[in-house]
């Protein structure tokens, strides 16, 4: 075994410190170490999307990343997503919308909506497939969660329009 | 994953010396190759290096002719945001945005795509259309490989020991040329090309004074088809003449049966994606000034 390293992040806006291995993947640090277990091991190779993690400003699969390459940025999981008990206007839409059943996917379905919509407040519909096709379902065959992501935009446009 | 250390050089001469003194490296870029890679036991590393903190690896250098150069770790995302590869480079701007989904382009490079050198790889038959170069630093010192000589066999390429991929180099656009890789997948995203095929065009006077054709998938390395560019040099730019050019890359190809298509079908892909890249090059290159 190689030694450990300590790796300084910011996790949902709090400094988290860990000790990892080199070979292990962020999955596995935020999962084993840090115990926040939101992200989701799907298939460990990029493919399924249920590790999806905000890494400094983009989306990644948290599988292809080694924890050690996380050492000075921050992080957000879908653990980041709600304030205190309010949920966000994604969690809420994919509430209303039915848009999990199992919910192994929806962490990272919830995580790479909240991308798209800071870089497209209002995404068309092939947008927002295109953007999330590297999100895999195998429950409820992708509509509804198209039809929620639409919904928590309007919710979120309408309430920013209120605001000003 | 089996255990290895970690190390990210800050520096080239850093890096060149890490690499010298560590026979069981492996260089990270995105990771998305080599930790799926390291993760099956596929390969092996004793130390990753990660290059990500290398400057030069992440420089993008628009030249004012316009010629290109991309350091070997640039995110596939930051080509096809970037508002003037969108203007320049369609269809890189293009291919970045089909390597695999966001979250894939958020790290993947097109320095990992070439290296990795798959015959699938994407970017690589545009590479060669565009006749770029692959510049390299070792202990010897730098030299530069023409994209189309750089892969020598399935994840295979002509790096030496020790040496490093630093960035890849597009030379200055002929004027009035165009550029273009199409592939064929059964999805709309997220897919291995069965067949996909990259070409550039150039006019003057009304005809064809310059053209270049590669395929991906078709052969054990991406594969350029000197042949079918040439056949156009001289002609009027008329679909006979594409059809012909695109003849000529089917003939040169020899794909393998796998679950994505038999090489018959294959085959006939060739034909079809090399016309229709030379039509969109074809399509830019009269809209270029
Ligand atoms: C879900 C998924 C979808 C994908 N879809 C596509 C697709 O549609 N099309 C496609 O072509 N590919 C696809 N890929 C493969 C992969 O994403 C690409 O090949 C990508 O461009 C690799 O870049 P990277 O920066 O991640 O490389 P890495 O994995 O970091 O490196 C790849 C290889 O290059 C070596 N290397 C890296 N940098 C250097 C350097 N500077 N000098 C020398 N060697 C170096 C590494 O050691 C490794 O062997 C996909 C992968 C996944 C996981
Ligand atoms: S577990 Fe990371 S993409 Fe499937
Ligand atoms: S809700 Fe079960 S995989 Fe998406």
């Amino acid at each position: 075994m190689s030694a450990k390293v300590q790796v300084q992040t910011t996790i949902n806006n709090e400094p988290v410190e860990f000790l990892c291995e080199p070979r292990q993947s962020l999955l596995e640090c935020l999962r084993d170490i840090v115990g926040l277990t939101g992200a989701k091991e799907g298939c460990g190779d990029g493919n399924c999307g249920s590790c999806t993690v905000r890494l400094g400003d983009r989306i990644v699969t948290s599988c292809l990343v080694l924890g050690v390459e996380a050492a000075g940025q921050s992080i957000t999981t879908v653990e980041g997503l709600a304030h205190g008990n309010t949920l966000h206007p994604l969690q809420k839409a994919f509430l209303e919308n039915a848009a999990l059943q199992c919910g192994i996917c929806t962490p990272g379905f919830l995580i790479a909506a909240d991308a798209l919509l800071q870089k497209h407040p209002q995404p068309t519909e092939e947008q927002t497939r295109f953007w999330l096709a590297n999100n895999l379902c195998r429950c409820t065959g992708y509509d509804k969660i198209i039809r929620a992501v639409q919904a928590a935009a309007h919710e979120i446009n309408a309430n920013s329009g209120a605001a000003q | 994953m089996k255990a290895f250390d970690y190390a990210a050089p800050a520096s080239l001469p850093e890096a060149v010396g890490l690499l010298a003194s560590q026979p069981a490296a492996r260089l990270l870029a995105g990771g998305t190759d080599l930790l799926v890679q390291l993760r099956s036991g596929r390969k092996q590393a004793d130390v990753v290096i990660d290059v990500k903190k290398i400057p030069e690896l992440n420089e993008i250098t628009l030249a004012p002719d316009h010629s290109l150069t991309i350091g070997a770790a640039v995110p596939c995302y930051r080509l096809t945001d970037h508002p003037a590869i969108r203007t320049h480079y369609p269809a890189l701007a293009e291919v970045a945005s089909w390597i695999g989904g966001t979250p894939i382009q958020g790290r993947a490079s097109l320095g990992g795509n070439l290296c990795n050198s798959a015959p699938s790889a994407d970017s690589i038959p545009l590479l060669i259309a565009l006749s770029a170069s692959a510049h390299l630093i070792g202990p010897a010192g730098r030299r530069s490989v023409p994209v189309e000589a750089f892969c020598t066999a399935p994840g295979r390429n002509q790096l030496a020991p020790g040496e490093l991929l630093v960035a890849i180099h597009i030379p200055a656009p002929a004027p009035h040329s165009g550029a273009a890789y199409l592939r064929f997948i059964p999805r709309n995203e997220m897919d291995i090309a069965v067949v996909g095929a990259g070409a550039s065009l150039t006019l003057a006077n009304g005809l064809i004074a310059a053209a270049r054709l590669a395929l991906s998938s078709v052969a054990p390395t991406p594969l350029f088809v000197p042949a079918a560019g040439e056949s156009l040099i001289g002609q009027a730019p008329t679909p006979a003449a594409l059809e012909a050019a695109a003849q000529l890359a089917q003939a040169a190809a020899s794909p393998i049966s796998d679950m994505r298509g038999s090489a018959a079908y294959r085959r006939h892909l060739c034909a079809v994606m090399a016309r229709r890249a030379l039509e969109l090059a074809l399509a830019r290159a009269q809209e270029s000034k």
